[in-house]
């Protein structure tokens, strides 16, 4: 038999969980699709722009096509690292979102990114445990992706 | 039992309001472009405070920020009897690591970025109670230490969202003594958990809204005293989205704070300096309280203050394990 009130309580019974969530949902900013799809569209476009080019050399001096997708992709490899290393891939990232993710550039820059991030606590519990912090997800689903494909293709073709 | 300090059912009246004989802020070079700059007692050129890793940078910058209040009183470090403070790293290993070189006794906290106002409360505390004459309350954090223990390396090309706040390279340190000129703590409000299921990790201000409304609207309801009462409310680290849902909620439950209701990390920053929602962390609220808000008093700008810090509890494991953010908000008054 109190005269105080608990008006935490009050309030909680007033607004509860569902209709505040409803309100946040309501009220939230969300980023400009239009433009987003835009500059993933020309960023991304001109990363696979210039990766047809570096190609297009390589097979033009004679190279096999085979051996002109590897050597393109490392050096594709090398550019985002170069890049992520500089400090620009962040700034491209900020604009261009799953432009510069999606592409092969995008898992350097995560690996570089983290090997940066880490090196301060050494290059074994720094560097060699969190490289793949980010990118790992996307090798282990990517290898049990590729065996799943694997396996259909060789029981289909069997 | 009732105690004579406890009114209501969270708030106390101190019955010897202690008094903030000093007050020192140390900010980061974006921190210090802001329109605050002038401020600021210090403004570091670079992150790394020559220091080789942002952690220690961190810690630095606390300790340097506790040195030089100390100074800025002609006392030494030896008369500080007790020094309370916080961090958001891992450990409070910022504010641990600060006390080892200060050789003050410590009393570590972790509010998340509510941990000016908790350091501000236990202090005021302890000075009101007779237990210590001196005691030093702070809080600290650091962009690129806060970016690595809960987001992503600095060099991933990350999209931002608009609600995501940028956590503030600040560190704030209070002298809180039972004597003397200054600005007076009146009353504090202890904050409850408030978690109202929202799991956004880069929306830290819709999960924080709710516990500083609450803690608002108790805190007028503990003193019995007008919403128009303060000349400013200021909350934490909203950021302008948290911002915009904590003034609908106080228009429900029909507590608008007049004439002036603000949030620390949505002014912290100038827009054009590209910080999304605004600015968060504790040396949001702490840079805020040290700099522009206390300065403000002592030239009678502003007389009576309420700051509510509000913090995040989460952490990025219980995140990952689908948990919502539980989060928390402490009322300090202070009146000229």
């Amino acid at each position: 038999m109190s005269e105080v009130n608990d008006v935490t309580k009050d309030a909680l019974k007033k607004i509860n969980v569902k209709e505040y969530g409803n309100l946040v949902k309501e009220m939230k900013p969300k980023r400009a699709l239009i433009p987003d799809l835009i500059w993933a569209f020309v960023i991304g476009g001109l990363i696979c722009l210039v990766a047809q080019f570096i190609q297009n050399q390589f097979i033009i001096n004679g190279v096999s096509i085979l051996d002109a997708r590897a050597s393109t992709a490392i050096i594709m490899i090398f550019l985002a690292a170069l890049a992520t290393g500089l400090g620009i891939y962040d700034i491209l990232g900020e604009r261009a979102g799953a432009g510069t993710i999606v592409p092969i550039t995008g898992f350097a820059n995560v690996i570089v990114a983290s090997a940066m991030e880490f090196k301060k606590e050494g290059y074994v519990f720094g560097v060699g445990a969190k490289i793949f912090n980010v990118a790992g997800p996307t090798l282990v689903f990517g290898i049990v992706t590729a065996m799943l494909i694997g396996l259909i293709k060789f029981f289909l073709i069997s | 039992m009732k105690t004579d300090k406890k009114r209501g059912m969270q708030t106390i009246a101190l019955s010897n309001p202690p008094v903030l004989a000093g007050w020192a802020t140390i900010v980061g070079p974006k921190e210090g472009e802001s329109p605050w700059q002038n401020y600021y007692d210090k403004i570091l050129s670079d992150y790394m405070f020559e220091e080789d890793t942002f952690e220690k940078a961190e810690s630095k910058i606390l300790r340097e920020t506790i040195k030089l209040v100390v100074n800025k009183n002609n006392l030494q470090l030896d008369d500080i009897e007790v020094f309370l403070s916080g961090d958001l790293l891992n450990q409070t290993v910022s504010s641990n690591y600060a006390a080892r070189e200060l050789e003050i006794p410590y009393l570590g906290l972790y509010g998340a970025c509510s941990t000016m106002a908790e350091s501000l409360v236990l202090a005021s505390m302890l000075v009101d109670g007779g237990f210590y004459n001196k005691v030093i309350a702070a809080a600290c954090s650091h962009h690129y230490s806060a970016e690595r223990q809960f987001r992503f390396p600095v060099e991933q090309g990350v999209q931002s969202n608009p609600t995501n706040q940028w956590t503030a390279t600040a560190a704030g340190a209070l002298i809180v003594e039972n004597t003397g000129i200054g600005p007076y703590i009146t009353n504090l409000t202890v904050g409850k958990v408030v978690d109202m299921g929202q799991a956004d990790i880069a929306d830290m201000g819709s999960a924080m809204a709710p516990a500083a409304v609450a803690t608002i609207k108790q805190h007028f309801a503990d003193l019995n005293i007008p919403s128009d009462y303060y000349d400013l409310v200021i909350t934490g680290d909203l950021g302008s989205f948290g911002m915009a849902i904590a003034e609908q909620l106080f228009i429900k439950e029909g507590i608008v704070p007049q004439p002036n209701y603000t949030d620390c990390g949505a002014i912290f920053f100038d827009k054009k300096q590209k910080v999304n929602a605004g600015a968060s962390g504790c040396g949001c609220a702490a840079a805020m309280l040290c700099g522009p808000l206390l300065n403000m008093m002592k030239i009678g700008k502003i007389n009576k203050l309420l700051l509510v810090a509000t913090g995040a509890l989460m952490s990025p494991i219980t995140s990952f394990q689908g948990e919502s953010i539980p989060a928390i908000a402490h009322a300090v008054a202070i009146e000229n």
